[in-house]
């Protein structure tokens, strides 16, 4: 097994670093969760986490193994992508979800869903570009 | 050649993430890793997935390097807007952003350089008049975010997808 004890100190310092920014922006999303009004404010938050926080603890992760076992250590690199290609599902579905929870309701604050749909006025928005 | 690997960069793409999975480049994670891929493929294709193509592979890497500055500066600007104590005059909202690109993969992409930028939501996409709705957590001036979709990221992938 590696031990973090083994770390030398140039490669320690930048490590710790990341780690710092990578939880700092975390936990700057989840104030964001308290602080903006409304839901899709709200929704903003945690993408700060999901992007450049989750990009800094995977780039520490990568330099702290690479130096560790002495060869580059990039399976990081997949959770990246994983995370690129999956957060925009949940996230279209909750704001989606939102969207139509408001229209239903006849909020004012949304708006009104595209006139091409005559049919009927709550119907199911377009599907989205897969 | 066509029958056995109908999408060849996604065989690829697969078997680089069986390797990157295993940590491995030895003979037998290889075609392991080949054998995956190819019927991964196969099942891919038995969905009948919309046709397209990437045309200028270079391109989309000068994009993928915009796209992470803007993901970097656009952090810091929604870190800014959350820790500011004030609850100031900032607007957010919904903006109406009409599209030129109709290429499936490449409104996929948009979605998922739209939602990786902190700050802006893809909420809904219709296609009858190829609009999409997104909500802006600082919407200052509408023109210049619609100037920013169309210019900077929309001209981009569809000289990579079109």
């Amino acid at each position: 097994m590696t031990h973090l004890a083994d770390l030398p100190v140039w490669a320690a310092i930048p490590v710790a670093l990341l780690l710092l920014l990578g939880a700092s922006l975390a936990l700057i999303g989840s104030i964001g969760f308290v602080r903006l009004r409304s839901f899709y404010e709200r929704v903003h938050a945690p993408t700060l986490g999901t992007t450049m926080g989750i990009g800094s603890v995977l780039l520490a992760s990568m330099l702290c193994f690479t130096v560790l076992q002495s060869r580059p250590a990039l399976h990081e690199i997949l959770i990246a992508v994983f995370m690129i290609v999956t957060t925009p599902i949940t996230l279209m579905l909750l704001a989606r979800a939102a969207l139509y929870r408001d229209r239903s309701e006849g909020s004012d604050d949304v708006p009104s869903a595209p006139p091409a749909q005559t049919t009927a006025p709550s119907a199911p928005d377009a599907a989205p570009p897969v | 050649m066509k029958r056995w690997f109908p999408y060849p960069l996604l065989t690829a793409a697969l078997v680089a993430m069986w390797l990157l999975l295993t940590e491995s480049v030895a003979l037998g994670s290889i075609l392991m890793g080949a054998i995956l891929a190819t019927v991964a493929v196969w099942g891919f294709a038995a969905l009948d997935p919309p046709g397209g193509r990437l045309k200028r592979p270079r391109a989309a890497f000068a994009l993928a390097a915009l796209v992470m500055a803007d993901i970097a500066r656009s952090n810091l600007a929604v870190v800014k807007i959350i820790l500011n104590p004030r609850k100031t005059e900032r607007v957010s909202g919904f903006l109406h952003i009409p599209l030129d690109m109709r290429a499936p993969y490449g409104l996929a992409t948009l979605a998922c350089i739209i939602t990786a930028t902190p700050g802006t939501i893809w909420v809904e996409y219709n296609s009858a008049n190829n609009t999409i709705l997104l909500h802006i957590l600082d919407l200052v001036d509408e023109s210049t975010w619609i100037d920013t979709i169309k210019g900077r990221y929309e001209r981009r992938l569809m000289e990579i997808f079109e």
